[in-house]
């Protein structure tokens, strides 16, 4: 399968970082991810040969990881913290606005591809809270209102 | 990215180069940097050990431990490979600090993982971070590949002849992979499954070899105590309590943010007038003074030094710098349950303890604050938390039990009051039901 050569520059560069070849895989996984949406099983399998893995051996790891997922996602992910911090400042009010928003619940997808909605543990960003994290990109200081117009800047951002 | 913030209580080391443009390597040189590490290439491996355990710089990840001693029990010969692991895997709730450092200054981690390196005998770093912060990741890779086209890093750096490589490690979303066994499990390829010690890592660590694992602020703390001093460095904070300390003050504060203050600063001083106190007229209830994991503290004991050894004395942990502050306003059975959730999710189930413990304290607690909690509940929650203390491989049951443990101690009453079917006391008056826009 193909990926770019960004990826496959930075695959052959990592592997020569460590005295084991699957010291790549946690990372590896997630570039991967970025670029296909999700974790399918071509992308698990071509990464298990990769790295003479076990195809199970490669599923177990994912399975760990939180922000690894084999199905696929809308093109933003759209994800909210509601833990301590974030909650005492409206966090849990900031998803319930964004399924409302979104007619999604959690990790549910809109019609058209465009958010997956998922509910997400401390992302780092306690005094700034509540936070949410499209993709990579983090938001910050959030209200209900400033939901709506993040929301409205990755729509655009898709149109464009 | 993240606002920073300042007050004049702030005595600024680690955060000295924040807003200084010191992600340039040039700019980073200009501002004393990589000075330190070419001094450290002028001293013998136990000076510098020695220099670091005399300034009293203890372990920022929120374990405590004294940074020049975990250094020094690296055996001097080793067949295997030494290797540095800075941790950068920040993913306790309310701790929001090394983010700040990788954003602002990553050649002072860069620097604090050679110096770690020069002090132990290694040639080989490795710098994690966690899979969420992805632009920080980026920012790191190019302050390395900077090093690397200064001549820093690599063969033969600043001409002493010595060696030495940093590699970029990035996560992908695991909070237990914080623990230094697990981290090395992930850096592995590997599910995060804590390992069984002893052997500790700085024996038998990374595929074997000896292994100094750090967290970010403390790596970062090292270049400044190089060049300030021991003794600058240990009478800034508290005794056996060196430095500073980066604070994250969250929740229902009104000046949230990142200060870098004193060890040993007055937690209510921190509170009121660092964080500016408790906005819109309510009350403090409590406060959470070392992240998630840590007990509670009530507002008759938050006249505490925040170092490593008042807080434990005060019943609680100095933990991992996150402080989030709860007003009278905050439900303690749903802070209860929040933080129980997070627990729950993040449990690897390797240790049963662990992950019998927190399923059965969510579903105890959910059915609780739903209203369907008998009184018996209330003591079976404290007992189930006591017997999750120190019976796993890793800290986590700990964190999942001590906070637990100090809800139902200290705010019994609050849980009494879910009783007999009656709705949330909170829910009527608190923000949950305060209207949100559609």
């Amino acid at each position: 399968m193909k990926f770019s050569d960004k990826f496959e520059a930075r695959f052959t560069e990592m592997l020569t970082h460590y005295p084991t070849q699957r010291s790549v895989l946690v990372p590896t996984l997630l570039y991967a991810q970025d670029e296909v949406g999700y974790l399918s099983d071509e992308v698990i399998l071509e990464l298990a040969e990769r790295l003479a893995l076990s195809e199970l051996d490669v599923r177990n790891v994912i399975s760990y990881y939180s922000m690894l997922t084999t199905k696929p996602r809308g093109k933003f992910n759209v994800q909210v913290c509601t833990n301590i911090a974030c909650m005492l400042r409206g966090g849990e009010e900031l998803l319930e606005h964004c399924e409302r928003k979104l007619g999604v619940g959690n990790k549910g997808t809109t019609k058209d591809g465009m958010f997956t909605l998922e509910e997400v543990e401390c992302i780092g960003a306690c005094s700034w809270a509540p936070a949410v994290q499209v993709n990579y990109d983090f938001h910050e200081n959030l209200t209900p209102e400033k939901m709506d117009e993040v929301l409205e800047q990755y729509r655009n951002k898709a149109a464009r | 990215m993240a606002d920073l913030v300042s007050h004049p209580d702030e005595v600024k080391v680690v955060s000295k180069r924040f807003g200084q443009g010191a992600t340039n390597i040039d700019r980073y040189l200009e501002l004393d940097g990589y000075k330190a590490v070419q001094k450290a290439l002028t001293m013998q491996p136990d000076e510098i050990i020695n220099l670091v355990k005399n300034s009293g710089l203890r372990g920022r990840g929120g374990a405590g431990f004294n940074t020049g001693l975990k250094w020094s029990f690296v055996p001097k010969q080793s067949a295997k490979p030494k290797y540095i692991l800075c941790n950068g895997d920040e993913s306790e709730p309310g701790t929001c600090k090394d983010r700040l450092i990788f954003e602002h200054d990553p050649h002072a981690i860069i620097e604090g993982v050679m110096i770690a390196g020069l002090a132990v005998g290694s040639q080989t770093g490795y710098i994690y971070v966690r899979g969420e912060y992805r632009y920080l990741l980026e920012i790191v890779q190019k302050a390395i590949a900077d090093a690397y086209a200064k001549g820093f890093l690599g063969k033969n750096i600043f001409g002493s002849g010595k060696t030495f490589d940093i590699y970029w490690h990035g996560g992908a979303g695991a909070y237990e992979v914080g623990e230094e066994s697990a981290l090395m499990e992930s850096l592995e390829g590997k599910r995060g499954i804590p390992r069984i010690r002893p052997p500790f890592p700085a024996v038998v660590g990374l595929w074997g070899g000896p292994t100094v694992i750090n967290n970010a602020e403390t790596l970062a703390s090292v270049p400044h105590i190089l060049l300030g001093g021991p003794e600058w460095y240990a009478n800034l904070g508290t005794p056996k309590n060196g430095g500073t300390r980066l604070f994250c003050l969250g929740g229902n504060v009104a000046k949230p943010g990142v200060y870098e203050l004193p060890m040993g600063y007055n937690l209510k001083k921190m509170i009121y007038d660092v964080g500016g106190g408790i906005p819109n007229g309510r009350k403090l209830k409590g406060v959470v003074p070392g992240g998630s994991s840590v007990a509670i503290l009530t507002p008759d004991e938050i006249d505490v030094a925040m170092d490593f050894d008042s807080v434990l004395k005060a019943g609680s942990m100095l933990g991992s710098g996150g402080v989030v502050i709860l007003d009278d306003t905050a439900c303690i059975v749903k802070f209860a349950l929040r933080t129980t959730k997070f627990y729950k999710h993040e449990s690897c189930g390797w240790c049963i303890p662990c992950r019998e413990g927190t399923d059965w304290l969510e579903k105890t607690l959910t059915r609780f604050h739903a209203g369907g909690g008998v009184k018996k509940d209330i003591d079976n929650m404290y007992y189930l938390s006591e017997n999750m203390l120190g019976r796993t491989f890793c800290p986590l049951g700990d964190a999942a039990a001590m906070p637990i443990m100090a809800f139902v101690k200290k705010f019994r009453k609050e849980f009494e009051d879910h009783l007999d079917g009656k709705p949330c006391p909170f829910e009527k008056a608190g923000r949950a039901q305060e209207p949100v826009l559609a």
